[in-house]
């Protein structure tokens, strides 16, 4: 298991004194909620993430910006890490804990503070809940575009760290292509602002910047994000289909009919199968694959868009296609695809959930290779896809219980993501590296591109203390684990610093 | 992927200009990036060495199915535009030209947008994947070719605007789209003030508007999107029909309002949504041109830089001055950051161009 923190390989931490941190924070924030006792601890050692968890050294529930200012002070006077964390919903791993360091929880910054229609902006506090946006634009006709499955639970701040997609990326964009202006406190505990309530910023786009960047480059403190006039309506075609590579196909030729869907899922028969059983969503069970198709807009745009899709599917060789009558029916189809990752639950002690994006022409070849592994290891798995933008789901059904079977897992997946670089995509498409797939960046970046990722952080926390051993994998690392390409048993670019 | 016409002119010549790179930071001597030239005018002069771009050109991967398209850096922007509306698609930030020479380069270098933007987005936004050149003359590759992608940091975003001064961009990778089954124009007489209030109602609204300016008693918009919702809107708002030419014209500023016999200088105020007319001592209606449903609007006038600023920043937006658009730049023509952001964007060029070949002093004098 090489996800925990390892001072060998991604950088040594200090040995300093629990109880000297905490009397330090004690005394510079007084109001400040500070947890240290173990049994306070335990419920953050893990975030979505949940087979890998390790104790903070300390917990600090700020509530006021001051307070977030004063501990950054005092942690980098003091050379301790911070990671910060939002709902803990993330599934990379993102806001594990280091047991030499702060775990800054921002859940008691979840006000909205402002909602302008006529501006069309929202001002979110970063523990405000991703749904939660949506149900107060609501009134006003407007809604906050990407919707993240774990919508209930996630927070807006985590959403921004993640860069947060969703199901409706392919036409509405990612939280960067939602997200207007951002207030960040540095490692030095200033606070700056990012963005604009404007279309534009002067300077460098720092917000494209930090969006994405999993805590490693300051604690974004605001939110403003972008609200969209609600679509007049939605309407969802379900097609299925006796063969996974039909369905692909189809995915590309709707694309090619000139439709943007709002909305374009695939799921393969485990999936359905999974999904059926727990939700009752209506899913054909017998079905190889099926696609589910919303098609947003003015009415009579939708109308139009639903007869050119549906025989787009004809042609493509679905053997049945189903409109949803009405929104009810439709939130049931939807809910078969949202519920999908605790369907899958249902059938399986545990499994783990891939996030590789591919091109789309690619989808048979990778689907044939993922059959190919799980033949191979021995362990089924489930594909959910948004296959409209290339993010595959595969999910790994394991049981941690029998032994080396979590590895047999992360081994296998550790193949997928593999694979997705190989035909031109990338590990991750929306829930980030974090630490879970640190050391598959070492495949898809060379020792050169790292290093400017390193030198990028290095322009914003020089000491290494914001959220250290994330994201961006040492070159120590990819030469010891990842994929890093060894000749004649030396290091490429031997004059690179291996922090 | 389909046949992308190759052009006769098409060429790799990134190895050269890497060396080139090297050995402008073997010398510490600074670099003058330039595609086409035609957007010189848009930042402060360089002094440097000019490095061309414009022989490295031609589109690397184009399949309309994936909605994406790479393309190399010299390419002439109408050259792209060509190739995707052969496939009934296009660029959905509209950008600017300025010249028959715009390179894909200089648009992303810039980050200058057209008319559609605040429907469909910036340059920004539709950027996927880059190729850069980094201060050693290294080849890197940040995004790429796909929709969603969020392994390590966004280097890719953070080079559109960046005008060069962090790397040598030589490739990028673009989300592209379909275009619009139906597109109307027309032009609605109305004062400011009606036109702002219609503006921010139609916003709450799902409509067909992918763009709309004010100027001179007359709105103007344009309807696109599916023929049904397009004819519906066109029936509802009602107004006379408007060539879509004025959308071209708009953006490549040769609108009368754009004129060079004016001598004032230009300016582009960036305004959040629903702002309404700022008080400028002096500035009358006819100054002022009301682009992106007035989020963008362009002024002609001699006020000083100081007090355009500051209104801007009060309203929550910033002022950048083209001045004439000829020659090589403006003085200061962005506005200045604050004191913290600015710290962080000379440690950001610090890390990656410590030697300050790449485009020294474009966007600020310190960077």
């Amino acid at each position: 298991m090489n996800i925990l923190h390892d001072e060998r390989l991604d950088g040594e931490l200090p040995d300093i004194d629990k109880a000297d941190v905490l009397a330090d924070l004690q005394q510079a924030a007084p109001g400040l909620t500070l947890l240290h006792r173990e049994e306070d601890l335990r419920p953050f050692e893990c975030d979505g993430l949940s087979a890998y968890r390790v104790l903070p050294m300390l917990v600090a529930l700020p509530e006021t910006l001051e307070q977030v200012e004063t501990l950054m002070k005092r942690c980098r006077a003091l050379g301790v890490p911070v990671v910060t964390r939002g709902a803990g919903t993330g599934l990379s791993g993102g806001a594990l804990p280091l047991e030499k360091g702060v775990l800054l929880v921002m859940s008691r910054f979840n006000r909205i503070l402002d909602v302008d229609p006529d501006a069309r902006i929202a001002r979110l506090q970063p523990g405000v809940r991703n749904l939660a946006i949506s149900e107060a634009a609501a009134p006003y006709g407007l809604y906050y575009a990407p919707d993240p499955s774990s919508q209930i639970a996630c927070s807006i701040g985590g959403n921004v760290a993640e860069n947060a997609g969703g199901v409706h990326c392919l036409k509405y964009g990612l939280t960067v292509h939602n997200v207007m202006k951002v207030e960040v406190i540095t490692i030095e505990g200033e606070r700056m602002t990012l963005g604009s309530e404007a279309l534009d910023a002067p300077g460098l786009d720092l917000l494209a910047l930090f969006t994405g960047s999993e805590g490693m480059l300051g604690v974004v403190t605001e939110i403003t994000v972008k609200l969209l006039p609600k679509p007049e309506t939605a309407k969802v075609l379900m097609a299925s289909f006796d063969d996974v590579e039909k369905a692909g196909r189809a995915v590309g030729d709707i694309i090619a009919a000139g439709i943007i869907p709002g909305g374009l899922e695939m799921m393969d028969k485990l999936a359905i199968r999974a999904a059926e059983d727990f939700v009752k969503a209506g899913y054909p069970v017998e079905a190889e694959a099926i696609l589910l198709c919303e098609l947003d807009g003015v009415e009579a745009d939708v109308d139009d868009d639903c007869a050119t899709v549906r025989s787009v599917l004809e042609k493509a060789g679905a053997t049945g296609i189903q409109q949803a009558r009405d929104d009810a029916e439709r939130a049931t189809f939807w809910a078969g695809r949202k519920n999908a990752f605790p369907a899958v639950g249902r059938m399986s002690p545990d499994y783990y959930c891939m996030d590789g994006t591919i091109p789309r022409r690619e989808l048979p070849r990778v689907l044939k290779g993922i059959a190919d592994f799980s033949e191979e290891y021995g362990l089924r798995v489930a594909n959910v896809f948004h296959a409209g933008d290339g993010n595959m789901h595969p999910l790994i059904l394991f049981d941690a219980n029998r032994p080396g079977e979590l590895e047999q897992a992360e081994e296998l997946g550790g193949k997928i993501l593999e694979l997705c670089v190989e035909v031109g995509g990338s590990i991750t498409g929306e829930h980030g590296v974090g630490r879970e797939k640190i050391n598959q960046m070492c495949a898809q970046f060379n020792p050169g591109e790292l290093a400017t990722f390193h030198a990028v952080k290095a322009a914003f926390d020089p000491d290494r203390l914001l959220n250290p051993g994330k994201n961006i994998p040492t070159l120590a690392r990819c030469a010891e684990f990842g994929a890093m390409h060894v000749h004649n048993n030396e290091l490429p670019h031997p004059e690179l610093p291996r922090f | 992927m389909v046949e992308t016409r190759p052009q006769s002119t098409d060429q790799d010549i990134s190895e050269a200009l890497a060396e080139r790179v090297c050995r402008a930071t073997a010398e510490g001597s600074p670099l003058r990036i330039a595609g086409g030239d035609t957007k010189a005018f848009y930042g402060r002069p360089v002094d440097g060495e000019t490095l061309s771009t414009r022989e490295h050109r031609g589109i690397t991967y184009y399949d309309p199915v994936e909605l994406i398209v790479s393309v190399r850096s010299g390419t002439p922007l109408a050259e792209l535009e060509a190739t995707l509306a052969d496939n009934g698609q296009m660029l959905g930030c509209e950008p600017p030209h300025f010249g028959a020479d715009a390179t894909v380069g200089g648009m992303v270098a810039t980050g200058l947008s057209g008319p559609r933007r605040p429907w469909a987005g910036s340059v920004r936004d539709f950027v996927l994947g880059t190729r850069v050149i980094t201060h050693e003359g290294h080849q890197q590759r940040f995004g790429g070719e796909v929709m969603k992608n969020v392994a390590g940091y966004d280097l890719s975003r953070l080079m559109v605007g960046a005008q060069g001064t962090l790397g040598l961009v030589t490739e990028v990778s673009l989300k592209v789209l379909p275009r619009p089954g139906a597109s109307h124009s027309l032009r609605l007489e109305m004062p400011l003030a009606d036109a702002q209030a219609r503006l921010a109602e139609w916003g709450r609204q799902p409509l067909p508007i992918t763009a709309a300016a004010w100027h001179a008693g007359a709105l103007h918009l344009r309807l696109e999107g599916g023929p049904s919702s397009v004819a519906a809107t066109r029936e509802r708002l009602g107004g006379d029909d408007l060539d879509a030419a004025f959308w071209t014209a708009l953006r490549e500023q040769t609108l009368d309002f754009f004129s060079r016999d004016d001598t004032r200088a230009l300016w582009r105020l960036s305004l959040p949504h629903n702002t309404p007319s700022l008080a400028l001592a002096g500035v009358e209606e006819a100054d002022l041109l009301h682009d992106w449903a007035g989020t963008q609007r362009w002024l002609r006038s001699d006020l000083d830089a100081d007090t355009l600023r500051e209104a801007c920043a009060r309203a929550g937006g910033h002022a950048t001055c083209l001045g004439t658009r000829e020659g090589p730049g403006q003085a200061d023509p962005f506005m200045p950051l604050e004191p913290v952001v600015a710290k962080y964007h000379r440690n950001l060029k610090a890390q990656l161009d410590p030697k300050g070949i790449f485009n020294p002093g474009r966007l600020y004098a310190e960077l």
